[in-house]
This record gives C-alpha cells, structure tokens and sequence, in this order.
C-alpha cells in the first residue's frame, strides 16, 4: 500500500462483516452414558407415538379394501398407494373443497395477523387509562375458545345484526322509525354460508396479540422517539418500522394459526349445509366408512386413509417451508 | 438557525417536580452543552425542548415561536439518540433518508442528498449495509447524518458518546464540533461528562437537582464556579474544599486547627466575620516542608497522572489533594506543609453554598490548566 492508497485515519479500515456464527449454548447437558440412555429412550418413545398413527394412515392408504380389512390387522406397506389416492380424489369433489379450505385457512391468517397486530398496536404504544383492562379483556378471551361460545356466536353468525336490532327495539328507536316513516325496521346479515361467516368469528385471538405485544415491548423507546423526529405518525411509524421488524413474528403465528384454520371442523359443520362453500376437513368426514356410507358394503378404509394424506398435506407444506422463521419469530433474539 | 428561549420551564411527573423553573436564554449558532450528573433534570429538559416530553409550566420558544404545543416534527429539531435509536431493518441510506421519505421528498432527490450527507460524515461506503453490520463510532455517524440531512434549526444531543469506548469518544467529539463549525445550526448537548462538556461547548449550563446553578464560558465555570456545588464538579481532580472563619485583621481564614490561609485584602474586609467554605483547586497548591506553608498535613498515598503526580494528604481528618508536576513520593502519615497563594482561594457561603467575591479582581483568574483525559 503506497502513501496515497492509505486511509487518513486507521479506524476507517475494518474487516468486512463476517457472518455470526453461532455459538453453542454451554451447560446442562450432563454426559453420563445412562443419563444419554434414558433421554434417548423417551426422545425415541415419543417420537414413535407421534409418527405411529401416520405410519398406519399410510400402511392403510396403500391397500386394496381386502388388505385393509383383514384380522388381524395387516400393518405392511401394500402397492395400490396411486389407485387409493386416485378415488379419493376423484370420488368427491375434492378440488373445489380444497380451495374452499384455503380460502377460508389464508382468511383466517390474514384477520388474524391484521388484527392481532392493531390491537397489539394500540395497547403498547397509546398511553391512555384503557390500556391495561383492555389488554386484560382480550386476554382472558383465551378462556373462550370457539367451542364453548358456539351457541351465540352462532346466533350471531345467522344474523349479526341482530345485536344492533335489539339494542334498537328496546329504546324504542324501531317503534319511532316504524311510527314516522311506517317502515318496519328488521336488520340482517346472515353470513350461514358463507366464507366470511366461517372466517369471521375465529379472526380474533389473544394469542396472536399477546405475541405481538411482548414483540412490541421490545422495541426500545428512543426507537420510537427517532421515528418522531423523523416526522412520521402513529401508521406510519407502524408501516415503516414495526411491520418489517416484527416479520419473524408474523411467520410465526401465520404458521400456526394456518394449521389451526385448515383444521376447523366444528364451526364449518355447524354452519355450511350449502356444498358449494364445504371445506375439506367436514369433507373427509363423508369419506369415513359407517351404515349410510358403504350400505352394508365393505368400508373403504384404504381410501378414506388416502384421503387423510391428501388433506394433511397443505398444512405439512406450510410448517416446512415456514419452520425456519417459524422458530425465529418465537424465540425472537435475532434482530 | 434559530435562538432558543426557555422561560421559567417546569416539568412535574404525578407530584414531583423535578425541574423548577429554569430560564435559559440560548442564542443563534451557539454550541451549549447541559451538564450535570444523572438524575439533574438535563436530558428532560432536552426532551423538552425535543418535544418528547410535555412541558408543564412555562415556555420554551424557538426562533421567537412558542413552540409547547408543537408536534416534534414541526419544532425544526434533529436529535441524535445515546444508544442511537437507528432503524435496524433498514439500510444505512435508508436511515439516513428516512425523515426525507416520510417528508414525501422525490426519491432521486433523496438519493443525491442522502449520498451528499453520507460522503460528509465518511459514510459513503457503508450506505448499503445495515447498522448491524457497522461498528459504534459508525452507527454514531449514521444518526448524526439522519440529523444533519434534515437541516434543522436545532440540533439536540441526548449524550451521544456514552456508548463509544474512550478514543473513539475523543474522536467523536472533535467531529462533532467540525459539523457544528461548518453547519452553524445551534446545538444543545447534554452530557454528564465534564471533559466532553469544556471541550465542545461555546457556553456550559450547570444543572443540579432540576435547577441551574451557573451559565458560563468554560472558563469562567472553571474559574469563577457560582456554587460550591459547581465547584466541586467541574475540574479534575475535583477541588479540595476546607472550613473556617475569615479575619479581616489577619487579612486570612481561620482553620479549626489554628492554621491561616491569606487571602486578598479586599476579599477579607468584604467578609469578615463570615463563616466560609474555601475551595482550593489541587493543581493550585504545592507541597513544601513541614511547618512552611499555610497548612499542616499528613500524606496519605501518591496516584501517578504521567505529567503530573496526584498527592493525597489528610488535614486533620479532612482529605486535601495536591497536583504537582513535581512528583514526591513519601511514607504514609509523614508530615508536609502545603503552600496557598491568596489569589487561588475560593470563597463560599457556608450556609448557602454560593460564590463570595468582592468586587472585581478579588479573586484573580488563576491559569486553566489541562489534563490528560
């Protein structure tokens, strides 16, 4: 290096940034050969339980109806694997019902992303009187699952206006506009049938806003200030500056919550009876051999197991290809 | 450009004030640095002026607008943040770019500036990087150029250089005081670091307890400290501090220990009677042989300063350090004399802790003196 090639000052010169590797977390790991055993043994043990049920969903897609409904149980692999996934396929109508699914799972999502994001946004950030009681509210909505509202929501679900009509009935408003103008006021807007109304009540959730908020807690104060000087407002600072950097996180709970929406069965059950909007979860049902599906014939176990495969695949598809983010976004010390 | 008047500026948190009325009149251009320890109130009373904290009493005016009741974005101030506050996600253009961006500024305008700023603070090459990949003293720069691009009227420090380590600091600092030089913006630099604060600063405000005790020059806060308080924190090694009562017919103080230090003639008319502090900054005294000199001493232990040797002494039980360039390393408890020129003597209220001088030239400006930092 010559005299002129030389920077003024040495500190100017550093090494290009290398990549972090990552260090391995020292401690507690206690290497004694039967303490190695015995974790082995129940790490083995559990990973048998959790991939023996698929082991015999595939053993059984594999088979002819003979194999399949042999006793004792035949548990090996047989070669109409292509023939059983075929008939599932085609059988019903499948196609149709998958996309249903996917409406309704990437619907479910996106509410719930949107959503949980807003409120997350609101309760960290606004420093008003309400913050903590509202916070509190959602959160002890994790004691409500959908199940155990199923009966209002549902209500609600066949008209959700009619909370409103009540409301108006009962000051009398309905009365004064049917006494002036002799209109009778009936609100309605039934969403049975409907991909809002198989997405709607499950958009809200209090896990998705408890992530968002314990991600938000995080992002330090003077972060928030520099975005004010900066000039930019509440939205904006949310767009240009919390919505990229919670990205980890929203893979995450993207990936859960699609799980969680492809997977609903209760709620389309209750609330689908028209076969255009069927997703493929209450679908599989109808594939499940009993006295009105076969008419006494032999079940097809083999093919409602080829079935099972088929259904299981879309959220298969989305773990793997998330899973890396997936596992960034929640324990998050990346950033 | 703009002057900044901060009138009878209070802040309350619930039912603690912890600003009492502060005035403060800064002008066009100038470099004022807000120093005091952690907890005074400084960095409040920058975020204040920021628009990051409400003001609850009183005004704060920038370029003649009362600004209490303006959004940040709309006071014409830049801050640069302690732990820098960068946008981790995006680049270093980015960051710099960004107030540019929300302003709605074409993005080919922005582009040229933001590369104009970056190449004026060294940063051109790092502009694609994010701040992850940079070091300290470069993430620094990246939030002063998101300042500077912005061509504030104000710009605002909130103790930019407690993250760096001590070179870099230095460096920083003499940065820090090019731009100011070359941009001519007022600057407001709170800091608790006294070195940082005599170095960079056109006028120092010394805040203590959510007031301000003195306004000045560098100099004249190292020369001529309002308060005991003041005193005490400003120079290093910190200023000796010793009691008594002042004889004008000795024309000296008087010590519990019996011992005399003179003082001017015109100091000790002024206050005799008074009971006094005395402040005698450690690079004014010298040590001379026992029974010469107005004090009597024990040496305690010697601390090695390269140009200059700490020497730590006792009087009574009272700690007393001397600065000398003139090193003298002795046993513990031996006995010393320190000598005192009247004209080095600060005087102090015992009670209220303020300045006591009489009249001009009472107490004659003694050299400033530097120290390796």
């Amino acid at each position: 290096m010559t005299q002129a090639e030389l920077p003024l000052a040495t500190s100017e010169i550093l090494p290009a940034p290398r990549r972090r590797t990552r260090r391995r977390r020292p401690g507690l790991v206690e290497n004694t050969p039967w303490m190695n055993l015995a974790t082995h043994a129940i790490l083995i043990s559990g990973l048998l339980l959790l991939l023996g049920p698929i082991y015999l969903v595939f053993a059984a897609a594999t088979q002819t109806v003979q194999e399949v409904n042999q006793i004792p149980p035949n548990l090996s692999i047989s070669s109409h694997f292509w023939e059983n996934i075929s008939e599932a396929w085609f059988s019903r109508d499948f196609q149709s019902k998958f996309i249903n699914s996917a409406i309704v799972a990437s619907g479910v999502v996106i509410g719930k992303i949107v959503i949980a994001c807003i409120t997350a946004f609101g309760i960290v950030f606004f420093d008003h009187r309400l913050r903590m009681p509202i916070f509190w509210l959602v959160f002890i909505t994790l004691m409500l699952p959908l199940e155990v509202r199923i009966v209002p929501t549902y209500a609600v679900a066949a008209n959700a206006l009619s909370p409103f009509q009540a409301i108006l009935d009962w000051t009398g408003v309905s009365w004064l506009i049917n006494a002036v103008s002799g209109v009778e006021l009936a609100l309605e807007w039934n969403m049975l049938n409907t991909y809002t109304g198989l997405i709607m009540p499950l958009i809200a959730t209090a896990t998705g806003t408890f992530l968002y908020r314990q991600f938000f807690l995080t992002i330090p104060d003077e972060l928030v200030e520099a975005a004010k000087m900066d000039g930019a407002g509440p939205l904006r600072f949310l767009r240009d500056v919390l919505v990229p950097l919670s990205a980890t996180n929203m893979a995450a709970l993207a990936t859960i919550m699609f799980v969680s929406g492809w997977n609903q069965f209760l709620w389309p059950l209750l609330i689908i009876t028209d076969p255009a909007h069927e997703v493929v979860a209450v679908e599989l049902r109808s594939l499940i051999p009993n006295a009105n599906t076969t008419g006494g014939g032999i079940p097809k176990w083999n093919v409602a197991m080829a079935a099972s495969l088929l259904v299981m695949l879309p959220p298969i598809v989305v773990v793997v290809a998330m899973q890396r983010w997936f596992v960034r976004g929640l324990i998050s010390t990346e950033k | 450009m703009a002057d900044i008047s901060i009138r009878d500026v209070r802040k309350v948190y619930g039912k603690d004030e912890v600003i009492h009325g502060v005035n403060l009149a800064i002008h066009n251009g100038e470099f004022i640095v807000i120093l005091g320890p952690s907890g005074c109130g400084k960095s409040t009373l920058l975020r204040m002026i920021a628009g990051l904290e409400d003001i609850s009493g009183g005004e704060i005016a920038i370029a003649g607008t009362v600004v209490n009741d303006l959004e940040p974005r709309e006071r014409g101030c830049a801050m640069v943040f302690q732990n820098y506050a960068l946008y981790p996600h995006m680049t270093v253009g980015g960051n710099i770019g960004y107030a540019l961006k929300v302003a709605g500024v074409k993005r080919a305008e922005r582009d040229a500036k933001v590369r104009a700023v970056a190449r004026s603070v060294g940063l051109e090459e790092f502009i694609d990087r994010k701040p992850g990949q940079l070091s300290g003293g470069q993430r620094q720069r990246v939030a002063m150029a998101r300042a500077i691009i912005r061509e504030p009227k104000v710009f605002l420090f909130d103790e930019p250089l407690s993250n760096l380590d001590a070179k870099l600091r230095v460096q920083m600092r003499h940065e820090i005081r090019r731009i100011h030089n070359r941009i001519g913006a007022t600057s407001v630099f709170v800091t608790h670091d006294q070195h940082e604060g005599m170095t960079l600063a056109d006028r120092m405000v010394i805040m203590n307890k959510g007031t301000i005790d003195q306004v000045g020059t560098p100099e004249e806060v190292y020369n001529r400290p309002a308060t005991t308080y003041v005193a005490g924190f400003i120079g290093s090694p910190a200023m000796n501090f010793l009691s008594g009562e002042v004889r004008a017919g000795e024309s000296a103080v008087a010590l519990a220990d019996g011992s005399r230090i003179a003082l001017t003639p015109a100091a000790a008319r002024a206050f005799d009677g008074r009971l006094v502090q005395i402040g005698l900054r450690p690079e004014a005294l010298a040590l001379c042989a026992p029974g010469e000199g107005a004090l009597r001493a024990r040496f305690d232990f010697y601390e090695e300063m390269g140009s200059d040797g700490l020497h730590h002494l006792m009087v009574e039980d009272v700690p007393l350090s001397v600065l000398s360039a003139h090193k003298q390393r002795m046993p513990e408890g031996q006995e010393v004399g320190v000598t005192v020129p009247p004209e080095v003597v600060h005087l102090f209220d015992v009670e209220s802790g303020q300045r006591l001088e009489a009249g001009p030239g009472a107490v004659a400006t003694i050299k400033r003196m530097e120290h390796a930092e």
